[in-house]
């Protein structure tokens, strides 16, 4: 990394100029190797095929058939490593068609299971989903336990269908004020799924970016306490570490899509969303299908992400 | 003899577009104004390259778009205007590019000062935001001059982020406040052993916790409150380490144009529709 940095064109010497550097600029700053596409292309070759970034699991057979399964349009090497969606709109679009709140989210739950499909047939690595949000305790007490019940449905009924496409299940958020049976439901499918190497699903149950934000902080505050670390110590690389999405191979999402046409986060991810592309679709959720999917694929491989710097 | 008449026109025509616009900001005003607008003034170099001026021009420029589009807020009633200037990301940039921004913000900072600026005509307070280390002297000393300068303005407020980023700015918050109660920890400790030798136990863990409000204290941009629309021009939908904080109920706008091109259509295109969004935030955040 430190070699990349000292070879690239904007290494120069810093007795002339003033200002922080590439090769000045405390490490904290540079974006993290894990993340594919931060590498600025100016940086990096573009080459790049899937191999390239991605870790040994990744066999040719597998990269061969994610080329195969790409709709026409979409590029393999831009791919969003990490994708993810506020499933917004359920109940709206449940009123619209004369239907109960609790059907816009079965309905909901139903896409969903669809999309994680699609994502992993086109070598999506992580897709995280909007499920629970911290502020949602304060819907009506009968939707609350509707959507409760809704959860452990949906875990039971696709178990096998997930451990069937490789899916890797991992539940983000403050698990511990969940009801009981759900907290051990989603325990048994963390365990069950923990060695599958196909996409990542993030469930953000019960989760908001504060929230995150905040037990990272109190981790660290621990941390320093028990003479881990010192409070110097602490940078943005050492805070990204104590986040929720660090149990994923690319923690910070490419794509964020929101559905329903809100255009605002609602606290979802905050930290992580620092270079994410952002695409907010008009449809309600229950109504989003693949070519949404698709389009905001296809939106999001012709934008260029140049980080602050130059482009190419 | 034409002159006379072309300028009695010009200022005619232009003082009618003046009656007009604050007309139209009456009848805004009639539904809830943002209290918090956000800019990121994307598309400077884009702008430069499809006018063909020279390199650099395209953020002077974005200059003048910027002071006339803070005239619009304040006029408007908005309260707070924040602008991403200079992230830490830009440092990535060619040294010549580097240099000519600083060059530029200087010559700017320094412009605030005078008489006939802008933050003396509507009592604006500019407060600098971002790691100012990271800043050379001069710019540095020119920006705290003018917060000083300014201090005892109170009609309106500018944040200007200057080597900022938000990822940046959390964990400093997050580094002073683990500091501070690590030295509160320390000092409570030490006076209860000279007092007593033990406090109780819950009061030593509620003490020991840090939350929300410890963050907010040291947070770079605590002077201000959350941002109510966030306006990103250029077409990029994308927040680039902006407030990520600070902006998760806010409104969020990217119209195509670039920011030197960016005009009055489209402050109040993101008004109206922070005023139809506006009544269900309102419930939620009471609720909340």
């Amino acid at each position: 990394m430190a070699c990349l940095v000292n070879s690239s064109a904007f290494a120069f010497s810093s007795s002339s100029f003033p200002y922080p550097t590439p090769t000045t600029l405390p490490i904290k700053n540079m974006p993290s190797k894990q993340d594919a596409l931060r590498f600025p292309p100016a940086w990096k070759h573009r080459v790049t095929t899937r191999q390239t970034f991605s870790s040994d699991k990744l066999s040719p057979i597998k990269s061969m058939q994610v080329h195969e399964a790409l709709p026409e349009g979409l590029k393999p090497e831009l791919m969003p490593k990490h994708v993810a969606i506020i499933l917004d709109g359920n109940r709206r679009w449940a009123k619209e068609k004369g239907l109960s709140a609790e059907l816009g989210h079965l309905s909901g739950g139903r896409v969903i299971m669809n999309i994680a499909f699609l994502c992993n047939k086109w070598g999506v690595d992580v897709l995280s989903i909007f499920a629970f949000s911290t502020e949602n305790w304060t819907r009506p007490k009968e939707e609350v336990d509707f959507l409760m019940g809704l959860f452990e449905e949906v875990v039971q009924t696709y178990m096998d269908e997930v451990t069937r496409y490789n899916v890797k299940i991992s539940a983000i958020g403050d698990k511990s004020k969940l009801p009981e049976p759900l907290q051990e439901l989603v325990a048994t499918a963390e365990e069950k799924t923990r060695g599958n190497t196909g996409l990542h699903l993030l469930v953000a149950l019960n989760y908001s970016g504060r929230y995150d934000i905040m037990q990272a902080t109190k981790s660290i505050a621990g941390k320093v306490k028990d003479g881990i670390f010192q409070v110097e110590d602490i940078n943005e690389i050492l805070f990204e570490k104590e986040l929720k999405t660090n149990c994923a191979e690319y923690p910070n999402p490419d794509l964020l899509i929101r559905t329903s046409g809100e255009q605002r986060i609602s606290n979802f991810y905050l930290w992580q969303l620092a270079y994410t592309e952002i695409f907010f679709l008009k449809k309600k959720f229950p109504d989003f299908n693949e070519e949404d999917l698709i389009e905001a694929l296809s939106s999001f491989q012709k934008r260029e992400r140049r980080y602050g710097g130059n482009n190419t | 003899m034409e002159n006379k008449i072309e300028s009695y026109a010009r200022s005619s025509v232009g003082s009618l577009v003046n009656h007009m616009r604050r007309l139209l900001f009456r009848v805004l005003s009639t539904g809830p104004i943002p209290n918090h607008i956000a800019f990121i003034l994307d598309g400077n170099r884009r702008y430069a390259k499809k006018q063909n001026l020279g390199e650099g021009m395209g953020h002077r420029a974005g200059f003048v778009t910027l002071m006339s589009l803070m005239k619009y807020c304040y006029e408007l009633g908005v309260k707070y205007v924040t602008v991403y200037a200079f992230s830490i990301d830009n440092f990535k940039r060619r040294p010549e590019e580097v240099q000519s921004l600083m060059d530029l913000m200087l010559e700017k900072i320094e412009g605030l000062l005078k008489e006939e600026s802008i933050v003396n005509q509507y009592g604006v307070r500019v407060y600098f935001v971002g790691n100012l280390k990271l800043l050379n002297a001069p710019v540095r000393d020119a920006a705290e001059k003018v917060m000083k300068a300014t201090a005892n303005n109170n009609k309106s407020i500018l944040l200007i982020c200057v080597a900022y980023t938000s990822t940046d700015e959390i964990t400093h918050a997050a580094q002073e406040a683990i500091d501070e109660k690590w030295g509160e920890i320390q000092e409570s400790s030490k006076a209860s052993i000279a007092q007593n030798g033990e406090i109780s136990q819950e009061k030593h863990e509620g003490n020991r916790t840090i939350k929300v409000a410890d963050i907010e204290r040291h947070i770079y941009m605590g002077v201000a409150p959350d941002p109510d629309i966030l306006v990103r021009t250029s077409g990029e939908t994308r927040l680039s380490n902006f407030l990520l904080w600070q902006t998760s109920t806010c409104l969020l706008y990217s119209p195509k144009a670039l920011w030197p091109e960016i005009g009055l259509r489209h402050l109040v295109w993101a008004v109206l529709n922070f005023q139809r969004v506006h009544p269900y935030l309102e419930k939620r955040r009471k609720q909340v």
